[in-house]
């Protein structure tokens, strides 16, 4: 089941386009990261899917239009988009009251489950706590919700290592349960390799590559070049080359160019690392996306 | 549906949660939920009604101060109401009624103030203090719809507030009279015709009728506009809801040399047409003489246009919503 389809999504703030006729699909059960640089247009894209912010062209969430339909979509639609959105002056318990109260999907037994793992109180006021024990406080009651996508725009941004760590595990170990789908974005990457299955790289509005971390890891390949092979690997195309250590290290898309056998003769074959990757691809924005998030 | 998704095999294989509390197999969080299901519209109304009381707390705890304050002050002067009384006792009807309502009437004066100022700063603040702390985010990943929140956020002014006052009246009417009661009958003086002179119910009805009328449905464009702007405005809502008027009134009276916006403004903010009440303009509206008069005020054109007004700028409040994020 597809659980996001946009087709041509465009949003412009004046002149400048912040998204630029993105068409992706997500099916169910994938964790998807959105990678980009800053102002890549990530949050635009993530806020278009919850019904935040119109745009133009076509979008459908759950079967579902966002912009018209948003009360209706979140029943089974939760987002973190920012680590401080909770309100200050509410309490636990009354944040508790509350979304039992409007979310027929919350289970209330399970939200206060989670927080008696942590040292969060039900008396006390989220002013009164910690960043790391809001987002602890704000992923307890979303993982209490039983929905079918769940939207992380910079779940972590400002936590220290051991809460990212934290937040991420219990995300899968209690969370992801193989049929709920999760977007997320962070500019923390290499903390959600192991988490997501697939990734999309966006870059000035535009899809630049998306496809699973499986095709990924298929696709690339990473040659530390012995000093003679130099100049001959060099007119294999490669995507990217840097210097570590006084070696080159060049970046293939074996969808293009080279293929593993011959790259091997030239040196050390190694599945580069995503940073590297997304450095790589987004030096060349004409790079050819592969199709389907799934 | 994705319920049933052929991926809901791995549910169970997920034994690592199963160690956690309050992670029983997904199945059967899934059955149970969808048998608590649905949650009607009113029953959102209630939570988000009682999430505004949460948040501003001062929409309750104003009026009840005032009244604290109104019975403290009032208590220091009970203890010279026997010879109050004494003196009281010589001079005709119509001088000792006024005499014995004369605190009634300022407590109520008092709290139709609390309530003027509450729903005034409340309504210039309402949709403004969700953007500015980024909370509306939070509230917005809810199921709750613009129209629930800004229609919960309207009932403040024009549904909790007037009978809260009422409420809060109510008791501190009939606590003047128990405590005067027990003076005068402490000091050996009969507390019959004080009772027969304050019927303290009715005064209450008075003034939620009084309050209604006059201050929430006859003001209420006032009220939406300053919701409104509320909701539109990046910083100082108030200023932005009030400049405007006060530019339109100035324009008209240099180039016009007349006022005519400045005394309609007022007259919304604080009159209200006459026939609201049969009021000699001596007697206050809570004055238990008084005889309402429903049927003038309700046919009243200018009520009516004035809360299509609000109904409009509402309305335009739950449009703007979708479209406003934290500021």
């Amino acid at each position: 089941m597809t659980v996001i389809e946009a087709r041509g999504l465009s949003k412009s703030f004046g002149t400048t386009l912040a998204l630029d006729a993105v068409s992706l699909q997500v099916e169910a059960g994938r964790i998807l990261g959105v990678i980009g640089p800053n102002g890549a247009g990530k949050t635009t894209a993530l806020n278009a899917i919850l019904g935040l912010t119109p745009y133009q062209g076509e979008l459908k969430v759950l079967g579902r239009d966002p912009w018209n339909e948003r009360d209706r979509l979140m029943r089974d639609v939760c987002f973190i988009s920012d680590v401080a959105v909770l309100p200050r002056w509410i309490r636990v318990s009354q944040l508790l009251d509350y979304v039992a109260g409007v979310h027929p999907r919350f289970e209330r037994a399970k939200a206060e489950g989670f927080l008696a793992k942590t040292s969060i109180r039900q008396y006390s006021r989220v002013q009164e706590l910690s960043k790391g024990m809001v987002a602890q406080l704000h992923l307890a009651i979303v993982m209490a919700i039983d929905a079918r996508l769940l939207v992380l725009d910079e779940p972590t941004l400002g936590l220290d290592l051991l809460f990212r760590k934290q937040f991420y595990d219990s995300l899968l170990n209690d969370y992801f349960d193989g049929s709920r789908t999760i977007v997320l974005t962070t500019h923390q990457v290499e903390e959600i390799l192991h988490v997501i299955t697939d990734v999309v790289f966006i870059n000035r509005g535009r899809i630049v590559l998306s496809c699973s971390m499986d095709e990924l890891q298929s696709r690339y390949a990473e040659v530390a070049v012995r000093p003679e092979h130099v100049e001959k690997a060099r007119e294999l195309q490669p995507i990217q080359e840097r210097q570590v250590f006084g070696r080159s290290i060049l970046l293939f898309d074996l969808k293009t160019h080279g293929n593993l056998a011959l790259l091997a003769s030239f040196g050390e074959v190694r599945t580069p690392g995503i940073a590297d990757l997304f450095v790589a691809v987004m030096g060349n924005g004409d790079n050819e996306p592969c199709r389907g998030a799934s | 549906m994705g319920i049933t998704s052929p991926a809901g095999e791995q549910v169970n294989l997920n034994t690592e949660s199963s160690a956690m509390p309050g992670s029983v197999p997904e199945r059967i969080n899934r059955q149970q939920t969808f048998a608590s299901a649905e949650i009607s519209g009113l029953q959102r109304m209630y939570w988000t009604i009682r999430r505004e009381l949460w948040e501003n707390r001062y929409v309750y705890m104003a009026p009840l101060a005032v009244a604290a304050l109104f019975l403290v002050v009032n208590l220091i002067g009970m203890f010279h109401l026997p010879a109050q009384m004494r003196q009281l006792a010589g001079v005709d009807a119509e001088r000792y009624r006024a005499a014995i309502l004369k605190p009634y009437n300022t407590a109520n004066a008092f709290l139709m103030g609390a309530y003027i100022l509450v729903t005034l700063f409340y309504c210039s603040e309402a949709l403004h203090s969700e953007r500015r702390d980024r909370s509306i985010l939070f509230w917005k990943s809810l199921p709750v719809s613009d129209l629930t929140t800004v229609l919960a956020k309207a009932s403040i002014p024009f549904f909790i507030l007037p009978l809260l006052t009422f409420a809060i009246t109510l008791v501190l009417q009939f606590a003047i009279l128990l405590l005067s009661s027990g003076i005068l009958i402490a000091s050996g003086q009969s507390v019959a015709s004080l009772w027969t002179h304050l019927p303290v119910w009715r005064m209450s009805l008075l003034l939620l009728y009084h309050v209604v009328t006059a201050h929430a449905l006859w003001p209420a464009p006032i009220y939406c506009w300053l919701l409104l702007m509320s909701g539109w405005a990046r910083r100082a809502p108030f200023l932005w809801a009030t400049l405007p008027l006060v530019a339109i009134a100035g324009i008209e009276k240099i180039a016009f040399h007349s006022h005519y916006f400045a005394t309609l403004v007022g007259f919304r903010l604080l009159g209200g047409p006459s026939p609201i009440s049969y009021m000699p303009s001596d007697i206050f509206p809570t004055d238990p003489m008084t005889h309402i008069t429903p049927a003038p005020f309700l046919l009243s054109p200018a009520l009516w246009i004035g809360l299509l007004l609000a109904a409009v700028f509402l309305a335009a409040a739950v449009r703007l919503r979708r479209y406003q994020g934290p500021i």
